[in-house]
């Protein structure tokens, strides 16, 4: 793997800081992880983590509404943001020439972002379209990242919709967007990550210049949001109206990445050897022998790995054929389970799955924006953006019997089971 | 101890200047091969060695007008890589997964494309599968039933998807029954396809004469070229891949409601013509698009999202076929609102022409043009995507390179000339699919057939 220089150090406020300068082209990617996500949101203030990200574009002290898109589009580059779990990510790439500007941009927001009665509401209003076109006016919408959380988990923080309901969103007050920012966007909360062309000197004489003066503030103590597993099969069903095959996204506990991240990865094999490609156990059974099903996948976290921390999800989803029943697709993958529990993957299995983790992983690393925000919630999540580069040895050093020890840990009597029903009118 | 927002939003410094940008770097120059082999294939290499992997594009010219062709096509591309006399479906996976490789296959009504990547040592494996693929897939028997099951499946579940209903009613509205509307086959029409039609298409239509292969990464242009020319020695016909012909102009006219009940927004699907990327005017034309909603600091976007909050997504944007292009502007908006993103839409078309462009946005979307080609061609996936989408259209790799000194040289006058011409909201077709009983507003404001 092409492993970029990393500089690691901390600003006198607590902002962390992860330089990793590599000059193939001349762009140049700036992002900003803060260690908030949806899982710190309070009750009655559902989608809030996701509303303020949107806040956070809408102007600060020295850049008027708008003005934050216009500065780094007409400097030539890109630049996005979104919420997870457990932080929130802001992110800028482009050309190297405008490293400066992007540096300005984030540290005036994590400075003094201006935050107005007018801004939210329109925002409000974004969020709400946003919502209606990526869940509520398509079929299998949100699902599962949405639906099957509340059936395997307990607790408000890992059960509840990351998106929001209308309701609590049109709470939202501007005293809790001023409250919200000064707990949980402190500098002492984030890390900065520069990757791409620069040098090493010139980058930390900037960092300094914009971010120095951003004034400290105490690190929020950051609650666990552990809860047992559960002690059953819990299943639930949706009627989706818009629908038109039904699909099934099965939900199991994995190890806490950030305490046992080779037991973590140890189930990213797992899905690998479980699902990923034509000869993959999963869709040589149920795709092509039994034909019970026309898609199906495997994975850690609801948005990809290493995206949370404890507690994580394994899921497996599937859309399957009316004819079928779901019991029948629970009872072949649980008989492939069983398999791989008794019998260990071969070595040719696992020589695939970790020659295509590597492969993706050099894929992830050539394109900058995906480089740099690995690079930053690396460091966030688990204190080590070097971890990026470890990955494929720690992959490939997976054995065979600890796979089949984590597929005998997908019990039937632990895990979610989420349907999805068509419920007429789709045609 | 808690401060007020306008508290969080000032500092004793006050707002700070922005910076200068620094000094521009210009990208490394590319070393590249673009050659056609014996059997009439084209061939783009080009080396970018940022990660040890290898980007694999091709593209067939794959146009038909019999009744089943887009039926048929869209099962080849469904079976050509699970099996040839050599390798089954699963040694196809695992010949490509030791070189942690991947491929798959698409069809659209203008062309078959099979893409993937590898790591760059598993470059002569990747070829030779590939190669095997299109000289030898048998198209079994029992993967053609399996797939064309699944398929009809997938076309189920795809055409309940509010952006596909829309983009259906879009081709319908724009060209009628041309074969160009077949982006996604009927499910009746799969049903018919038997594995002799299937064998049969591949036979005729899988050629290499007129089709392109690009290869991006870590790779040496000379050699991998000769890897190419020795892995596809055994695919040759006198004959052509087929491209489709030129598509009739668009004719203007009003808008089509098209109803689906229950519905809580609406897509908006606007289209006009316009001009291909060698037409002189096309890098102002680029300009103007983007001023216009080719990105988010555009006019409709800071208008209909930042300021009305009328929608998360609008974006106008060109669409390119053989010989032609046409102008997109779609967005999606709740029903209550469906009017009034209308009007917008239909002012900001109108502005454009009116009150063209000026100095500052020229120079932002110049800016913005130039960065985001840098930054799109800076991995190998988005580079050989890049190459392969201009191959088609007869292009290579010098254009790409011209691309930045074609967007300096447009001035403001140009701009405004074409966003005039092009943009004119009396130039524009399409559609608005939503919930007819709650749009009301909108049969008011006229230019829209209601069902």
């Amino acid at each position: 793997m092409t492993v970029s220089e990393l500089h690691r150090y901390t600003l006198a406020n607590g902002l962390r800081v992860v330089l990793a300068p590599d000059t193939t082209s001349p762009v140049v990617g700036v992002s900003v992880h803060y260690d908030v996500g949806f899982r710190s949101e309070p009750e009655g203030r559902t989608g809030f983590a996701h509303l303020f990200e949107h806040l956070m574009f809408q102007g600060s002290e020295s850049l008027e509404k708008l003005a934050h898109f216009r500065h780094v589009q007409s400097s030539g580059g890109t630049f996005n943001g979104s919420t997870h779990p457990d932080y929130t990510d802001y992110f800028e790439v482009l050309p190297s020439a405008a490293l400066e500007r992007a540096l300005f941009l984030e540290a005036d927001r994590m400075r003094a972002p201006k935050i107005t009665e007018e801004n939210l509401k329109n925002q409000i209003d974004v969020v709400k379209e946003e919502i209606r076109l990526n869940v509520l006016n398509r079929p299998y919408g949100g699902f599962p990242w949405i639906t099957l959380p509340p059936v395997l988990y307990k607790t408000f923080p890992n059960a509840h919709n990351g998106y929001g309901g209308f309701e609590d969103l049109e709470q939202a007050s501007v005293a809790d967007c001023a409250a919200f920012f000064d707990t949980y966007y402190s500098p002492a909360n984030a890390v900065l990550t520069v990757a791409g062309d620069f040098t090493v000197d010139s980058a930390r004489e900037l960092v300094d210049k914009h971010f120095g003066d951003v004034p400290e503030r105490p690190r929020p103590q950051r609650p666990s949001f552990a809860e047992p597993a559960p002690d059953s099969e819990i299943r639930a069903d949706i009627q989706d109206k818009l629908a038109p095959v039904p699909a099934v996204a099965i939900g199991y506990r994995i190890p806490d990445p950030v305490d046992d991240m080779d037991g973590y990865i140890t189930f990213l094999v797992l899905a690998g050897v479980l699902a990923d490609g034509d000869g993959s156990r999963l869709q040589q059974r149920m795709v092509y022998r039994d034909q019970l099903v026309t898609d199906v996948s495997a994975g850690c976290g609801m948005f990809g790995p290493f995206e949370a921390r404890d507690p994580d999800t394994f899921t497996v989803t599937a859309m399957y054929s009316p004819e079928v029943s779901v019991d029948t697709v629970l009872a072949t993958l649980d008989s492939e389970l069983e398999v791989l529990a008794a019998t260990p993957p071969s070595a040719q299995e696992l020589a695939k799955v970790t020659a295509r983790w590597a492969a993706s992983l050099h894929k992830e690393h050539d394109r900058l924006v995906s480089r740099t925000l690995a690079l930053g919630s690396f460091e966030l999540l688990f204190g080590d953006p070097g971890l990026v580069y470890e990955l494929p040895a720690r992959i490939s050093a997976v054995t065979p019997e600890a796979v089949s020890a984590a597929a005998k840990a997908l019990r039937p009597d632990s895990r979610a089971v989420l349907t999805v029903t068509p419920a007429g009118g789709a045609e | 101890m808690s401060r007020t927002a306008e508290e969080i939003g000032r500092t004793e410094l006050g707002p700070r200047p922005l910076p200068p940008l620094g000094e521009h770097r210009a990208a490394t120059d590319l070393s590249y091969v673009d050659t056609v082999l014996d059997n009439g294939l084209r061939v783009v290499v080009v080396k970018q060695s940022t990660v040890p992997m290898v980007e694999v594009r091709l593209r067939v010219p794959f146009a038909g007008d019999a009744p089943l062709h887009a039926a048929t096509a869209e099962v080849l591309a469904a079976t050509v890589l699970t099996g040839t006399a050599k390798r089954d479906r699963v040694g196809v996976d695992t010949e490509l997964a030791l070189v942690g490789g991947e491929l798959a296959a698409s069809v659209d009504p203008e062309v078959l494309a099979v893409g993937g990547n590898a790591l760059a040592s598993g470059l002569d494996t990747l070829l030779e599968v590939l190669a095997d693929a299109l000289t030898g897939a048998v198209h079994s028997d029992d993967e053609v039933a399996g797939e064309r099951a699944r398929l009809i499946e997938r076309i189920t579940i795809a055409e309940s998807q509010p952006a596909m209903i829309a983009r259906k009613a879009l081709q319908k509205h724009r060209y009628g029954d041309h074969p160009i509307t077949r982006e996604m086959p009927e499910a009746e029409d799969v049903a018919q396809v038997q594995a002799e039609d299937v064998r049969a298409l591949h036979r005729a239509a899988v050629l290499p004469r007129g089709s392109v292969l690009v290869l991006v990464g870590d790779v040496e242009p000379a050699t991998a070229v000769a890897a190419a020319t020795a892995a596809l020695a055994g695919w040759s016909s006198d004959k052509a891949a087929v491209a489709l012909p030129p598509l009739p102009d668009l004719t203007p006219g009003e808008l089509k409601l098209v109803d689906r009940p229950g519905a809580v927004q609406s897509q908006f699907r606007l289209s006009a013509q316009s001009i291909v990327r060698t037409d002189p005017r096309y890098p102002a034309l680029q300009l103007a698009n983007l001023a216009f909603g080719g990105f988010f600091s555009s006019r409709l976007v800071e208008n209909i999202r930042e300021d009305k909050g009328y929608t998360y997504h609008a974006r106008s944007y060109f669409e390119f076929t053989p010989d032609g292009a046409t102008l997109m502007v779609e967005t999606d908006t709740a029903s209550d609102v469906t009017a009034g993103a209308l009007l917008e839409i239909r002012y900001e078309l109108g502005k454009l022409g009116v009150t063209p462009p000026t100095e500052t946005e020229v120079e932002t979307v110049r800016e913005y043009a130039i960065g985001s080609l840098l930054i799109a061609t800076s991995s190998q996936g988005g580079l050989a995507s890049q190459i392969a989408a201009l191959a088609m259209l007869g292009l290579g790799v010098d254009y790409l390179l011209g691309q930045p000194d074609r967007l300096k040289a447009v001035t403001a006058e140009q701009v405004a000339e074409v966003a005039r011409e092009f943009f004119a909201p009396s130039r524009f077709t399409g559609v608005i699919v939503g919930d007819a009983a709650t749009l009301g507003p909108v049969r008011a404001l006229g230019g829209v057939t209601f069902p």
